[in-house]
């Protein structure tokens, strides 16, 4: 075949495509399709334009859109190609459309009726075109148009065609599955079809039904793994080879399947079992698409009802994986590692080395994959290696898509695992600090409870201790610049409450760093709401310890600025400030009582307190009161009248909203039983999404300081285990954490009697024991942990059956020298010279290398005068010699690995297309020389600047 | 899904060929195309030849001047993709000889008739060389 130029292109397109290859810029590229386009928009709409001209436009058409800029103004002439006589400009129409429209774009409609024409055209060329288009341009409502058709040509003497009807069904049942709910049948009788092109094709739309409703499919199970068994067995056509495995992609996604289908179904595995241990006995691990099938059979064997035997086998690969230089291999071992250690989790410790180097690699694909895999083997020995780890490397990237996903793993562990409170808020500090403005709001709000509620009533020295080291910490933090919004919350907050409170710092100390935050953070609303407030409960607990208060200048100039803000929230805040500071010691010490954030907030729903107010007033001839539902046309002032002044007398607030808290605290009342300490305080009434449903829409006004309303709603337990999660938490992590959780409870004796379910929750127990020893050994030193229930562990006194979790307190040092081992151990493995073996055997036969070397050099000279740079070397060299050594391709890792099997493959002739086809272009260095000789006539001069343009893909 | 979308990107960063089996608007192309080549280009040959990039992979092999990029789902097995790859070469080498980035620019139509075969619904449907290209051959004939 003649590639340049074509014996039918216009030099005008040559000039095009030419130019577009030679663009040096995208600026240059975009000025060239911008002419393209002026030159277009002039030319298609001209009458009579040849059908071998217009199919030109409309290719230029695509390459406008593949370049990024809009060619909408030619849709209609693509549509219009796609009523062509000739196949091959109806395909290029149909073709063009479908790359320029989305199945709901007006011009649809003008199609359907072509393709309905064309479905029921006599040369099935006609009929697999309009089928492709079928696939990507039929949307819900034209689905009747064409599925009578579609389904009549299931059937079709043509493979070609069924397979291309049986895709166009899965497309339907993608859209609409109701609207072909009563056809799927179809698929498993297509599954029997004797073409296994268009069998390979039905187990696409099978995986789908499949993993949406297993049970309905498991009577397939015996026929899929007979197609299995002869596919293995090499029944099915050689054409269907990859370097000599039999039908590849067809064993995956059988293997796909009987994953699915044998998760947790001990009958349906056993039928499985044979023939995966076949695969795994005969698949080539020295290529690429061996090495494909042997990781998706690992996926099998892990997903199905576990089989000793297969499982060490998947062990075995998972090894040789790790063991490769290859990076793609390596990452495809960690994955395996991921899905067996849930079953089998001692072969984790087998690999510690191999794992470790995996995370200490450049490689940033590795590293994430190795995060994964630490993500699912952590507990609580060797949360604080890899937790560390995560926040260093969260820390290193930029990406803020993973980096969230990182700080909410990070979370979530810590959450889980964390063995000292002290380590827990460190550990959150560090998040805050670098991604806090990724991470949910509701951590913070869990990070306050948890300074609140301190490690129990018990134990009140290292409440304050705590406390006080959190204070320290913060003010030492506030030195930084521009600090997460959800973060300065938080250490505002943790300031007010216990600024103060250990009498280290002075109120006016506190005050002022607090000042500084408002004035530096002068844009974020919220960060100076939480400022104002713990202002006000410093000034507070000064007022209560009867000590005189003296308001620092900034705080005034402060003040009145917030006095006059146009931010209600912030002007009430001042207001209630200014009114706070005037009250007497016994007014502030009880509406401002110290670290009671926790406390409940008892509400006296019958206001009994007025009732000698009351008394009075109706002694002085006032009218009783009537409730509500007694009354009638009455205003119900009266109502209104006694919260005013009961707010009167206690603080002068607003007073509408006063009787909502009382139906919120009601509903709570169980959650608090459930989870007894769980109160948040709610600091802030701007959450829109926190406050919600609650059902407050006013919660600033009911109490005058915010801080002393307490919320149960939206309280997750956060800290520790989890144990009650209301539905407002996400519920992803929500339930991850329930597993862990409970898997964490179950201990480690149900170990070999659990199945492998997606129930993922058994899986996790043998991991949680067999882990302890990997990781203790994984990250060095202290493997032999003493175990014992972290003192004052809230979380752990929660629920006693769960002590289980042991805490191994670590030192900093330990921790420290931890890490020094770990980063000493890579070396190690190098040491042990393992991956050389490997190594040696991947290599290129340095003779073969010459081979090739001399080959092309006479090629090359052989080749009257063309420089030899221009040579594209051919396929042929690749095959034969091995030419990505030769020219030392950059991407050797990757050709080797490829041209390899095609080196041990050559002595057996069997199913090697190249070798035939390599016979038969044996003058194949003139063909590229003559490519070359066709350019330069075109006037494309490839010396100059893209001289890699004409190298030859596979060279 | 499978496979999202297959992209031909030469050593610059221009896009040579692309197929989407997900609906993207003209503008998300661009910012896609220009992210993730980005990203792709940056690497070197040791590295792995996957890439995440938010909640899919790209797969990517080099040849020559010409990077392969495959977005799949995350559950998609990555060396069978490598090896798609590799086929999809193969197959257009079988058909052009000596593939090369110009040919699959000359003939954009051709390289995107042989990824119909291969590819639908974002699922990979035929890999026999043969028959993804006796379509191709019999419309040659024909015209």
């Amino acid at each position: 075949m003649g590639s340049q130029g074509g014996f039918y292109q216009s030099k005008e397109f040559l000039d095009l495509v030419k130019s577009i290859g030679e663009a040096r810029s995208k600026a240059e590229e975009d000025r060239i399709v911008l002419n393209e386009i002026e030159t277009l928009k002039r030319r298609i709409s001209e009458p009579d334009i040849p059908k071998r001209k217009m199919k030109e436009y409309i290719i230029r058409l695509v390459y406008i859109e593949m370049l990024g800029h809009d060619a909408s103004f030619g849709y209609i002439h693509a549509v219009k190609m796609t009523h062509d006589d000739s196949l091959l400009v109806k395909r290029t129409g149909y073709l063009a459309v479908t790359l320029f429209l989305n199945e709901d774009h007006d011009l649809i409609i003008l199609i359907v009726n072509t393709i309905q024409k064309d479905l029921k055209s006599d040369n099935y060329l006609v009929v697999c075109a309009a089928l492709n288009a079928v696939c990507k341009l039929i949307n819900e409502e034209t689905i009747p148009a064409v599925l009578p058709q579609v389904m009549e040509l299931l059937a079709h003497p043509k493979e070609a065609v069924r397979k291309k009807a049986i895709m166009a069904l899965h497309r339907f049942y993608q859209k609409s599955p109701s609207s072909v709910s009563h056809l799927v049948s179809n698929f498993r009788k297509r599954l029997c079809d004797n073409d296994p092109g268009v069998m390979g094709a039905t187990l696409c739309p099978l995986f789908e039904l499949i993993a949406r409703d297993v049970n309905s499919y498991k009577d397939l199970v015996i026929s899929f793994v007979s197609i299995l068994k002869q596919v293995a067995e090499r029944r099915l056509s050689k054409a269907y080879d990859c370097h000599q495995m039999p039908a590849p992609f067809i064993q995956i996604k059988l293997l796909k399947i009987l994953a699915l289908l044998g998760s947790g179904d001990k009958q349906a595995s056993e039928n499985m079992y044979t023939v995966v241990g076949d695969i795994f006995r005969k698949c080539d691990s020295s290529s690429n698409i061996g090495n494909a099938v042997l990781y998706e059979c690992i996926c099998c064997v892990s997903s199905i009802y576990p089989n000793p035997k297969l499982l060490e086998s998947a062990a075995d690969v998972i090894s040789r994986f790790l063991k490769s230089d290859s990076h793609n291999l390596k990452y495809m071992g960690i994955d395996a590692l991921g899905r067996l250690i849930k079953i089998s989790p001692e072969i984790a410790e087998q690999h510690q080395l191999a794992v470790i180097d995996c995370l200490e690699d450049p490689d940033d694909t590795l590293k994430r994959k190795t995060f994964e895999l630490l993500y699912k083997m952590t507990k609580s020995t060797n949360v604080e290696v890899i937790v560390d780890r995560m926040i260093d490397y969260m820390i290193s990237i930029s990406d803020n898509h993973y980096k969230t996903e990182i700080a909410s793993r990070c979370v979530e562990l810590a959450e889980q695992f964390a063995p000292s409170n002290q380590w827990f808020i460190q550990t959150m500090n560090r998040v805050f600090e670098h991604a806090g403005d990724l991470v949910n709001i509701k951590v913070a709000h869990s990070l306050m409870r948890l300074i609140a509620e301190g490690f129990g009533e018990d134990d009140d020295n290292a409440d304050s201790k705590l406390r006080s080291s959190a204070v320290e910490s913060y003010l030492r933090i506030l030195g930084e610049p521009k600090l997460p919004s959800v973060f300065l919350q938080v250490i505002c907050w943790v300031l007010g409450e216990y600024g103060t409170a250990d009498g280290m710092f002075s109120a006016s100390d506190i005050t002022g760093k607090l000042c500084d935050v408002a004035e530096a953070y002068s844009n974020d609303e919220t960060v100076k709401a939480y400022a104002t407030t713990a202002l006000m409960k410093i000034y507070a607990f000064e007022i209560a310890a009867r000590r005189k208060v003296d308001m620092l200048p900034e705080c005034q100039s402060l003040m009145e600025e917030l006095l006059a803000s146009h931010s209600t929230d912030l002007q009430q805040r001042a207001y209630e400030l200014q009114a706070v500071i005037g009250l007497d010691a016994h007014a502030v010490e009880c509406i401002m009582p110290s670290d009671a954030s926790c406390e409940d907030i008892e509400v006296d729903r019958d206001l009994s307190f007025l009732n000698d107010y009351i008394q009075e007033a109706i002694e002085k001839g006032a009218q009783p009161y009537i409730p509500e539902s007694e009354r009638s046309g009455m205003l119900n002032i009266s109502n209104f009248r006694n919260q005013d002044h009961h707010e009167a007398s206690s603080h002068g607030l607003r007073f509408e909203a006063y009787e909502l808290p009382k139906p919120a605290v009601q509903s709570r009342i169980p959650q608090a039983l459930i989870a007894s300490t769980e109160i948040v305080p709610v600091p802030e009434p701007m959450y829109p999404r926190e406050s919600y449903q609650t059902t407050m829409p006013s919660i600033p006004s009911d109490a005058g300081s915010a801080e002393l309303k307490l919320r149960l709603e939206g309280v997750q337990k956060k800290w520790g285990r989890p144990t009650y999660t209301p539905a407002t938490s996400t519920s992803n992590s929500t339930s991850q954490k329930t597993v862990n959780g409970t898997s964490q409870g179950d201990g480690a004796s149900t170990v070999s009697s659990m199945c492998e379910t997606y129930d993922s929750r058994k899986p996790q127990v043998e991991v949680s024991h067999e882990k302890q020893k990997l990781a203790a050994s994984l990250f060095g030193g202290s493997s032999k942990t003493e175990k014992r229930p972290a003192t004052g562990h809230k979380a752990a006194k929660a629920s006693s059956h769960m002590v289980e979790k042991s805490h191994v307190p670590k030192s900093s040092m330990e921790v420290a020298s931890d890490k020094a081992t770990s980063a000493q151990q890579p070396p190690d493995l190098l040491d042990l010279g393992e991956p050389t073996a490997t190594s040696t055997a991947l290599q290129l036969d340095p003779f073969k290398q010459l081979e090739g070397l001399l080959d092309t050099t006479e090629v090359a000279s052989a080749v009257n005068g063309a420089p030899a740079a221009s040579i594209s070397p051919d396929i042929m060299a690749l095959y034969v010699d091995t030419a990505a050594g030769i020219h030392n391709k950059n991407d050797a890792d990757l050709l080797s690995g490829l041209s390899n099997p095609s080196v041990t493959n050559m002595p057996g002739t069997t199913a090697m297309p190249q070798v035939t086809q390599s016979s038969s272009k044996r003058p194949n260095p003139k063909d590229s020389l003559e490519k070359d000789a066709l350019v330069r006539q075109m006037g494309v001069n490839p010396s100059s600047q893209n001289p890699n343009l004409f190298k030859d893909l596979l060279g | 899904m499978g496979i999202r979308f297959i992209l031909m990107v030469n050593k610059q960063g221009q896009t040579r060929l692309a197929q989407y089996y997900e609906w993207l608007t003209l503008e998300e192309r661009r910012a896609l195309e220009g992210e993730i080549v980005r990203k792709c280009l940056a690497r070197n040959e040791q590295q792995c030849s996957f890439v995440e990039h938010r909640n899919y992979k790209i797969v990517y092999r080099r040849y020559a001047s010409l990077f392969f990029l495959v977005g799949v789902d995350n559950d998609e097995n990555e060396l069978a993709i490598l090896e798609f790859i590799h086929l999809l070469v193969e197959t257009m080498d079988r058909h052009f000889g000596n593939v090369c980035e110009l040919d699959i620019m000359f003939h954009l139509e051709k390289a995107h008739f042989m990824l119909e075969e291969m590819v639908m619904n974002g699922s990979i449907v035929e890999t026999s060389k043969a028959n993804i290209l006796s379509p191709i051959q019999l419309m040659d004939k024909a015209s």
